[in-house]
């Protein structure tokens, strides 16, 4: 079960790109892995180390302190590609809690929210204005569903209602689910008959 | 299937038939699963999820699993270990193993006639039925689409929500339709038209949306040909893609494995058939493609959708991620891709690795030597697929003309088992992802048909297959 996320106010990592896909999260040959633990070593890993494994200079990724820095801003349709969740694990484990984009993935977007890990869907402008100015200081409120830039007016963002309130209240989705096993099991009765 | 006075999408149909609890502005609907497929990669956390909480899998018999992603293509050395490229690896099998065990779930593990990456596998087995709700965690799930299935790829925490109740929590998706009218022209494949299909749309272009699949082009493509086309649905963004299920679909079903029983399969042939779209149904948005222009085809950039015929001028890149790619491929705008030595060529995958797929490589093959320098891979989807290729003396084939014939896997498609494309190497591949490192780190992908795959092999470079089956014929 995520941690429950109601507030955060934090300073954005900004990747531009547009399209980055989950082979770019997270490289397939680390997937051999049984745990979901300990992905942040490898997030990003072929942008971050060389052929060799040895660190990047001066790739960014490398120097971001995610204590302060816990909001990536990255292009439009952030997380497409294969449905591995190791890619929101690696994400929320490297430190991030926020993802900000134009548009996501599908099944990256819905692994994001089963892990506390908030994707926040803004308009072109805004996404522009956050792509031009890394390290702005950003506030999320998911009660609100408002995201404030400095200080500026907060704008909203669409957050699905169930998801919303499974990461406020902590509400857990397979216990959500199992509590609903009567309905199932009346579902299975009908369409055996 | 309840009765509805309202024309309804085949996509609609399915869905409605599979709604426990229908959603509302509170929550999602929460789906029933016909059949879900796990794998070695994307269950091992959701196994450790029901465990943790005491749980069994559900139902079991609606269950199955195989070894695909991680598994070594080449063969147990003399002592009959496995060259597993890590530990890791080897446990991730492993753990499967023990986790189907304890769960009583079928697996197709290493000594089954029915393994195979599993795509591949459960069509051929008869486990995709028309009108089931099928997931697996793994977005080319797509694939059962072809049989007028919704299926669609889940994370490993949805796995989990299977395995422990066989169900899942989803809003609804809204319906595009691609219609494709015209005939393919002698030459061109299911994949050519795939790719063509995925230009069309965009990259994002079908996010949010499961798309059918109609028109005289879609109808006249085999059952293995429809599976290519709604498995890289994905690569557009949709979850899912389907086509409606018509007399080739059932002649395909017939006499397999999990179909049912002969003597109530014509009734549910029948049954079938009526999940196909009604006339006057709506979509939220259609798109129509003409078959009869689309040529051979292969992408350029490092997206699925940067593909343009064979021998065509790369376009000029119109952003700046479009202009890294072209950089990461170290191809020019204005230039055609065909000029490139290439360096390796993969013919395999859940999107090209059925027998029909191996026939078409092997028939440019057959008689020809892959090019001093090329290293060329083939991996049948499936131990079936083997077979029958071996049958055939396909494997024959591949082997005198100097490619590795290999043992069924996902391979060289994601690179996760130790087939990889070396840094800097540029590769033909008949998969569906052309992502930077997507096949190793560096390695630069051009995806396309299993007839390109083989020609370029031959030839050396980016190759137009057309000109090699236009020689034979000559000849």
């Amino acid at each position: 079960m995520p941690e429950p996320f109601t507030q955060l106010t934090s300073r954005t990592f900004v990747l531009t790109a547009d399209n980055i896909d989950t082979d770019q999260i997270i490289p397939a040959r680390f997937l051999t892995t049984t745990s979901r633990a300990g992905l942040g070593a490898h997030a990003f890993y072929d942008w971050r180390y060389d052929h060799a494994g040895a660190a990047i200079t001066g790739a960014p990724l490398n120097s971001v302190d995610t204590a302060t820095h816990r909001v990536l801003v990255a292009g439009a349709n952030f997380g497409c590609g294969s449905s591995r969740e190791h890619a929101p694990w690696a994400l929320l484990d490297f430190g991030f809690r926020v993802v900000i984009s134009s548009s996501f993935a599908d099944i990256f977007h819905s692994n994001a929210l089963k892990n506390g890990l908030l994707p926040v869907s803004v308009d072109l402008r805004t996404h522009g204005q956050l792509l031009a100015g890394p390290g702005m200081r950003v506030s999320i409120d998911l009660e609100r569903a408002e995201l404030r830039i400095e200080d500026a007016a907060p704008v909203r963002f669409p957050i699905e209602a169930f998801a919303r309130r499974c990461l406020l209240e902590g509400v857990d989705t397979m216990d959500w689910l199992l509590a609903r096993m009567p309905a199932i099991h009346a579902f299975e009765r009908g369409a055996a008959s | 299937m309840p009765q509805s006075l309202e024309p309804r999408t085949m996509f609609d149909k399915v869905w409605d038939d599979h709604v426990v609890l229908a959603e509302s502005a509170d929550a999602p609907a929460i789906l029933y699963v016909d059949l879900h497929l796990v794998h070695e990669v994307t269950s091992p956390q959701a196994f450790a999820e029901l465990a943790a909480r005491g749980r069994k899998a559900a139902r079991p018999d609606r269950t199955f699993a195989t070894i695909d992603h991680s598994t070594p293509t080449l063969p147990p050395d003399a002592s009959g270990a496995r060259p597993f490229v890590t530990e890791a690896a080897a446990a991730q099998v492993e753990t499967l193993r023990r986790n189907c065990a304890e769960h009583g779930i079928r697996l197709a593990d290493w000594d089954s006639a029915d393994r195979g990456v599993v795509h591949v596998m459960a069509p051929e087995l008869g486990l995709t039925h028309p009108g089931a709700m099928v997931v697996c965690g793994d977005s080319h799930t797509a694939t059962h689409g072809a049989f007028g299935a919704l299926a669609f790829g889940i994370g490993t925490s949805e796995v989990a929500h299977v395995l422990a109740t066989q169900c899942l929590l989803q809003r609804k998706p809204k319906r595009l339709r691609v219609t494709i009218d015209g005939a393919l022209r002698d030459g061109v494949a299911a994949k050519d038209l795939t790719l063509a299909v995925i230009a069309a749309l965009g990259f994002g272009g079908g996010s949010g949306y499961v798309i059918e699949y109609a028109g005289e082009a879609v109808r006249a493509l085999d059952m293995e040909q429809r599976m290519t086309l709604c498995n890289m649905s994905v690569e557009a963004g949709a979850r899912a893609g389907m086509v409606a299920p018509d007399e080739k679909t059932i002649a395909f079903l017939r006499g397999r494995s999990y179909v049912p029983a002969a003597d109530v399969f014509e009734a549910a042939a029948a049954r079938w058939l009526g999940y196909a779209t009604d006339p006057g149904a709506m979509f939220d948005h259609e798109v129509r493609i003409d078959a009869s222009v689309v040529a051979p085809m292969a992408t350029y950039g490092t997206t699925p959708d940067a593909a343009a015929p064979i021998g065509a001028p790369t376009p000029a890149p119109q952003s700046e991620v479009a202009r890294k790619a072209l950089e990461y491929m170290g191809f020019a705008a204005g230039e055609a891709t065909t000029a490139h030595a290439v360096d390796v060529v993969f013919v395999g995958s859940c999107t090209n690795g059925r027998i029909s797929d191996l026939r078409d490589a092997a028939a440019v093959l057959r008689g020809r030597k892959v090019k001093s320098g090329v290293r060329m891979l083939v991996a049948p989807g499936s131990e079936a697929v083997k077979r029958q290729a071996e049958a055939e003396g396909l494997d024959r084939v591949f082997v005198d003309a100097g490619a590795e014939w290999r043992l069924p896997g996902c391979s060289m498609c994601i690179a996760m088992n130790g087939d990889m494309v070396a840094p800097g190497q540029l590769a033909v591949s008949t998969s569906n992802r052309n992502f930077e490192g997507r096949q190793g780190k560096g390695a630069r992908t051009i995806l396309a048909s299993p007839a390109t795959a083989a020609a370029s092999a031959v030839a050396g470079v980016l190759t137009d297959p057309r000109a090699f089956t236009r020689e034979r014929e000559h000849a």
